[in-house]
């Protein structure tokens, strides 16, 4: 029920976005009785609910909706389910006792400090957007350096534009999106300055929100200086070396009001660093094992807290695994500690999750590091899979079936992305 | 000048932290007081970009003002602090040596700071130093501890102040640049945009543009050379890498580049010393960056421009003499209190008692005012306090519950606070309440914020700024009825 707060639970899920809203689905399907959202936001839906362009849901509903369409399936599904949703609170922190069972602290306008027991703990805090500070543009400090997220909220959620003529920095897929916002709300749009050789976003992101729109991509490009007092005045762009330093002898400027940063998200772990649970320096997000279990026992995590997904269906695909398995935990099931490691090889940043187990079902996301075409994926020598091409903006997922791993003698397995022979005509 | 003119006693041209600490020193007397600033707010100017270091007195020979104020200023801190309840620690300073050229110096240090009176300098041999700060660079040689030295939180001192003065009857006039200054029937006028502010006094306390207000008064004796600083702010996580302040053995120009462990729990780096001819130039570079990083790293080689956080550069007000100009001129009543650089922070409420001076000798009458409050609350810091105390801060006002700043766990209480206590604008929000200034700089609360300025100063979205001025923060969409 919406606005029900109690003081026990099974499960309780931090976050009530796609990720924390897929968990709670999850965890109800694995059967486990009480369960809350708790959502810092005033309505649950996370940022889809600014994401009012279509392209969600191609891949779970197989059809094309809204962020905030499909938010709202999974709202409804979540109050048709009898799962309580709190808005507008906020956890300050989680204290585990020595049987196991947790106690969350919660602080809301209307209930004070409100303390919780409950079983298992599923982190979907999501992930925010990487700041001017993050890359270290040299110049001055004036208005109109913002996010693209923040822009995004700013046309979208509260009818405001953040500027007229505006730069994009980064092609990541927010900055794509609001490129095309910006120009359908009467804005100019300059270019998208991209440092890497290739774009950021999804193929096709900037299919139909650049080349659609005639706005130039400056690929190998960046931004090295901010110039204006009070307002943002203009940039100088520059195009970059090898070791991505900008040549300022091919510096220009470019006038333009507003700078729009879309470089990159960062998983929000302010809580789990607090409670010391161990994450990935490459990720930004928890490690956790085969059942999304985080290094404190019965804290589960899914979503961009995890690891920066590109499609929302993919976060809700693996939030309904990790609500599964904090459900599961809630009424008892313990299952054996996993005893094979999920090693990164050649091309691979990172695979997710940390390590595997026999006798189970997986799925593998991961992320190549630089584009390859075409080329396969192997694991271990346990599966081979060939692909068209990768991308590192363009997350790779692998079902590995249960049998693979009977077969697997070994305490680790290492994934590789490497190039083969296109075929000749 | 019509009978019914307001003549005030003293007008303060500047609302830094000098302009600030008179305001409030002449506020414990019945006078009638006005402090006029260019900027949306106090303290925008050097003072936002200050390294935020309250100096032990031994870097500065006693042989000019600076030198001598110095000291006096540091010992001022602890009741200042009381009274007006502003961030402030004494975690001391470690001036360290590179090389075996710095050693001595470090003994030329502690003999200077001894003859001024500098209490517990203690010269540190190499062990020591690292068993105090593990994390500095093994090859260093030993330090100079000066356990007086301090940091402190310079906009949240400039805004007790300005509120403390405000509280005992000083006008504050902000948005007010001045275009003129001239004479009247014994006494001075002021002349902004807006209105003529007539006053016996009018002190000179512009900072970087203290000679161009000193020229608008007919004075041509002084020249302020803007000498640039960067400093780059690193991520909380890194928290305890130093315990104390730490200083190179000094350059020429400059205290060099410092580790410093701001109050608010951030590792700062900086400053570079650089003159600019420009007097808005504030930009941060790529050169500035290197030096800094580069400096650094010899002295604690862990730390890494990766986790810059946010970045700013600053303008000291460097006079032709090089030292502090205090003093009456020429002009009647004009009264300049210029070049204040380095260490002029530290100095401000020592340099507030030596104007006072010069204005009685000036002809001021001082009467102390009876109901004088020196007390200011200073902000709520709800992350600041034990969980027991949140609790009763929540069950008192509901508001503190409300997270509006995640990375530093602001409340809507404080924003609300922020904007009782004289906020206008973002920046002055982030300044007195940490909103946006942590890791995600700004990326959550700034529309949070932009909502309860528009609605506690009654203003759309669109004429909500930055930091006053031109620094907009959003447009009207195209009208639709329009279209």
């Amino acid at each position: 029920m919406l606005g029900r707060m109690e003081e026990k639970y099974d499960v309780v899920i931090v976050g009530g976005g796609p990720a924390g809203l897929g968990a709670a689905l999850g965890a109800r399907d694995a059967g486990a009785e009480k369960i809350l959202i708790v959502d810092r936001e005033p309505e649950a839906g996370g940022i889809l609910l600014q994401c009012i362009h279509s392209g969600f849901g191609l891949h779970y509903f197989k059809e094309e909706l809204t962020g905030p369409e499909y938010a709202q399936r999974f709202i409804e599904k979540v109050i048709d389910q009898d799962v309580d949703v709190i808005p507008e609170a906020y956890i300050s922190g989680v204290v585990t006792d020595s049987e196991g069972s947790k106690r969350v602290r919660v602080m809301h306008e209307k209930r004070g400090l409100h303390t919780i027991d409950c079983q298992s703990v599923v982190l979907a805090m999501g992930c925010r957007e990487r700041t001017r500070g993050a890359i270290q543009i040299p110049g001055t400090r004036p208005s109109g350096v913002l996010t693209a997220g923040l822009a995004q909220k700013f046309v979208n959620m509260l009818g405001y534009l953040p500027g007229k003529r505006v730069a994009i920095l980064g092609s990541g897929d927010i900055g794509l999106i609001m490129a095309r916002r910006l120009v359908l709300e009467g804005c100019e749009v300059v270019g998208v300055y991209e440092i890497m050789p290739y774009s950021n976003g999804l193929t096709r992101n900037v299919v139909q929100c650049l080349e659609d729109f005639n706005i130039p991509l400056h690929l190998s490009t960046t931004v090295a200086q901010i110039h204006g007092r009070d307002r943002l005045e203009k940039i100088t762009v520059a195009p970059v070396d090898k070791n991505l330093k900008p040549d300022m002898k091919r510096a220009k400027d470019v006038v333009c009001d507003t700078l729009l940063l879309s470089i990159g998200l960062i998983p929000e772990n302010e809580l789990s660093q607090g409670l010391g649970i161990r994450l990935d320096p490459v990720t930004s997000g928890p490690v956790v094992s085969s059942t999304l279990e985080t290094s404190l026992p019965g804290m589960f995590a899914c979503g961009n807290v995890l690891h920066v997904h590109d499609l929302v269906d993919f976060v809700t695909r693996e939030a309904l695994l990790a609500g599964r398995f904090a459900g599961e935990w809630a009424q008892g099931v313990r299952r054996p500690t996993d005893n094979i490691r999920l090693v990164p090889g050649e091309n691979v940043r990172y695979c997710v999750p940390h390590t595997l187990s026999p006798g189970r079902d997986h799925m593998i996301s991961m992320r190549c590091k630089e584009p390859m075409k075409p080329c396969k994926i192997k694991i271990g020598d346990l599966m081979e899979k060939k692909l068209r091409f990768v991308v590192p903006a363009e997350m790779i997922m692998m079902r590995l079936h249960p049998d693979l791993l009977d077969r697997f003698h070994g305490d680790s397995v290492r994934v590789d992305i490497t190039p083969v022979e296109a075929v000749k005509p | 000048m019509k009978n019914n003119q307001k003549i005030y006693d003293v007008a303060i041209v500047g609302g830094g932290v000098t302009g600030c600490n008179i305001a409030r020193e002449l506020s414990r007397y019945s006078l009638k007081t006005v402090l006029i600033d260019k900027n949306a707010e106090v303290g925008f100017g050097t003072t936002k970009s200050n390294s935020g270091i309250i100096h032990a007195g031994h870097h500065n020979t006693p042989a000019t003002l600076k030198g001598r104020l110095v000291v006096r200023g540091n010992q001022l801190f602890d009741q200042l602090c009381r009274e007006l309840n502003f961030g402030f620690s004494r975690i001391g300073e470690l001036v360290v040596a590179r090389t075996p050229e710095d050693l001595p110096v470090l003994e030329r240090l502690k003999e200077q700071g001894k003859s001024k009176g500098v209490p517990g300098l203690e010269i540190w041999d190499k062990n020591r130093l690292l068993h105090e700060e593990p994390n500095l660079s093994h090859n260093l040689l030993g330090a100079l501890w000066a356990p007086t030295a301090g940091v402190i939180n310079p906009y949240e001192f400039v805004f007790a102040l300005i509120e403390s003065a405000i509280e005992n009857g000083v006008e504050l006039k902000v948005e007010s640049p001045v275009q003129k200054i001239g004479q009247e029937e014994g006494h001075l006028v002021v002349q902004t945009p807006t209105e003529k502010i007539h006053s016996r006094f009018v002190l000179n306390a512009a900072g970087i543009f203290a000679d161009q207000v000193a020229r608008m008064a007919g004075l041509d004796d002084f020249t302020i050379y803007p000498r640039k600083g960067e400093e780059y702010m690193l991520d909380k996580r890194l928290k305890g890498l130093v315990r104390h302040l730490i200083f190179p053995v000094p350059l020429k120009t400059t205290k060099g580049i410092l580790i410093i462990p701001t109050f608010d729990g951030t590792i700062m780096v900086g400053p570079t010393a650089q003159d600019v001819g420009d007097r808005h130039d504030i930009a941060t570079s790529y050169e500035g960056s290197h030096q800094v990083f580069d400096f650094v790293r010899q002295i604690c080689p862990s730390i890494n421009e990766r986790d810059t956080i946010t970045e700013f550069a600053g303008l000291r007000a460097v006079s032709d003499t090089d030292d502090f100009i205090i003093g009456p001129t020429k002009v009647k009543g004009f009264i300049n209190v210029a070049g204040i650089q380095s260490p002029g922070l530290t100095s401000a409420p020592s340099i507030a008692e030596y104007v006072l001076e010069i204005l009685r000798q000036e002809g001021l009458k001082l009467h102390e005012r009876k109901n004088f409050k020196s007390h200011v609350a200073g902000p709520p810091r709800f992350a600041l306090q034990s969980l027991k105390e949140q609790g009763e801060r929540i069950g008192k006002d509901s508001r503190f519950a409300k997270v509006v700043c995640r990375c530093e766990l602001v409340t809507e209480a404080e924003i609300h606070d922020a904007i009782d206590h004289g906020a206008r604008t973002l920046d002055g929000i982030k300044f007195r309440s940490r909103a946006g200034m942590g890791r995600c700089q700004g990326g959550f609360c700034t529309s949070r914020c932009m909502g309860i300025l528009s609605e506690r100063l009654k203003i759309p979205y669109d004429r909500v700024t930055k930091r006053g001025g031109d620094s907009w923060m959003v447009q009207k969409m195209k009208d639709e009825s329009s279209c």
